[in-house]
């Protein structure tokens, strides 16, 4: 059933662009091109971030990291694995992106842990480059408690991926 | 300059694990591995990022965002009072939640920056209000309907049902978005200081 769910929203947006007598095939050309555009603007931090996150599993820093976080992550019932995915999910967006690919590739795609990391990754935001850019945008210097309650609702989001990971699976 | 903090941190704390863990030779072969990792997950997810932006598109032209935004308006009109009497800033407030729940990255930024000005209290222009606090928690929280780069990445490592975690990405993002407004309501009744 699930398996028609995209593919149904595939052809629903292009009917209903049809129906509005809107030109589908070049609205998707140009997007295709202007997704073009993104992935070339993130290729060169993908390739610093995966440098580094790869350096650092070599090292065998992260295993020593998460063995020493890992009894506060067991307490929220969350992977001590994803450690560093959690620590760099509200500062970078490519290094979480990076991070997560590493992940899914070490314990397999399809495993609790490989589908952990994606919902986390597919749920939450770059939480501080957010705040960043919107409150450097409007000229806000007082932020009251915007971030405690961006980063609450960040925890929530990786807490709830485990969550749902668990019971979906 | 965060990142290059960052950046130079992981270096530093590699070296320092490796030396004592004696990997020398595993981080020395990580970093060619490590680079062309890069290019290899750019180019595999580099046609999902492209389909996706274009089917994003194709829907704010069908018209869904607006038919999103009608559907939305009684609840904005609640959790941004403001929007009662400034149809531009509930223009502005609903095209940066659409576009955000459709993807579109690139579109939701501007409108939700406009909508941040038009929220700046005059009497205070560098305190965020409490609408302000909501709109960027709201921001924070990703709500999508298809996070595309997250199933091009499970695509390109041979995953046969990329999509398979849509229910979950769905209730956690309501579940993330929900608490974190819901705190945002809550600190701003405590929080009056400042």
């Amino acid at each position: 059933m699930s398996d028609y769910v995209v593919p149904a929203i595939l052809l629903g947006a292009s009917l209903l662009a049809l129906y509005r007598k809107e030109n589908s095939y070049d609205i998707l050309l140009g997007g295709a091109a202007e997704g073009m555009r993104l992935l070339v603007s993130i290729v060169p931090a993908l390739v610093l971030l995966l440098t580094a996150v790869t350096m650092l599993n070599a090292s065998g820093a992260m295993e020593v990291i998460s063995s020493v976080i890992a009894p506060a992550f067991r307490f929220f019932g969350i992977p001590p694995e994803t450690a560093l995915l959690v620590l760099v999910r509200p500062i970078s967006g490519s290094a979480a992106l990076a991070v997560g690919a590493d992940l899914m590739a070490q314990y397999g795609v399809d495993s609790q842990i490989g589908r952990t990391v994606a919902v986390m990754l597919g749920s939450t935001e770059t939480t501080f480059y957010t705040i960043s850019v919107y409150f450097g945008a409007a000229g806000i210097h007082k932020t009251r408690y915007t971030v405690p309650a961006a980063l609450l609702a960040d925890f929530t989001g990786f807490f709830m991926a485990c969550l749902t990971v668990r019971l979906f699976f | 300059m965060v990142m290059s903090w960052i950046f130079t941190g992981i270096l530093m704390v590699s070296l320092f694990f490796a030396a004592i863990l004696g990997r020398g030779s595993e981080l020395a072969a990580a970093i060619p591995t490590g680079a062309q990792a890069g290019i290899s997950l750019a180019i595999s997810m580099g046609g999902s990022i492209c389909l996706w932006t274009g089917v994003g598109k194709l829907m704010e032209k069908a018209g869904l965002t607006e038919k999103l935004a009608r559907l939305l308006s009684p609840v904005m009109k609640h959790a941004f009072p403001s929007t009662r009497q400034d149809p531009l800033l509930a223009q502005s407030l609903t095209g940066n939640i659409c576009a955000n729940f459709l993807g579109l990255g690139n579109a939701a930024t501007p409108m939700g920056i406009q909508a941040a000005k038009r929220l700046v209290d005059p009497a205070d222009p560098t305190r965020a209000g409490d609408e302000m606090c909501r709109l960027i928690v709201l921001n924070t929280a990703s709500i999508q309907l298809i996070p595309a780069n997250v199933a091009a990445v499970r695509a390109s490592l041979g995953c046969s049902a990329p999509f398979d975690i849509l229910p979950a990405v769905w209730v956690t993002s309501i579940c993330s978005a929900g608490l974190g407004v819901f705190a945002a309501w809550l600190m701003g009744k405590v929080w009056r200081h400042e």
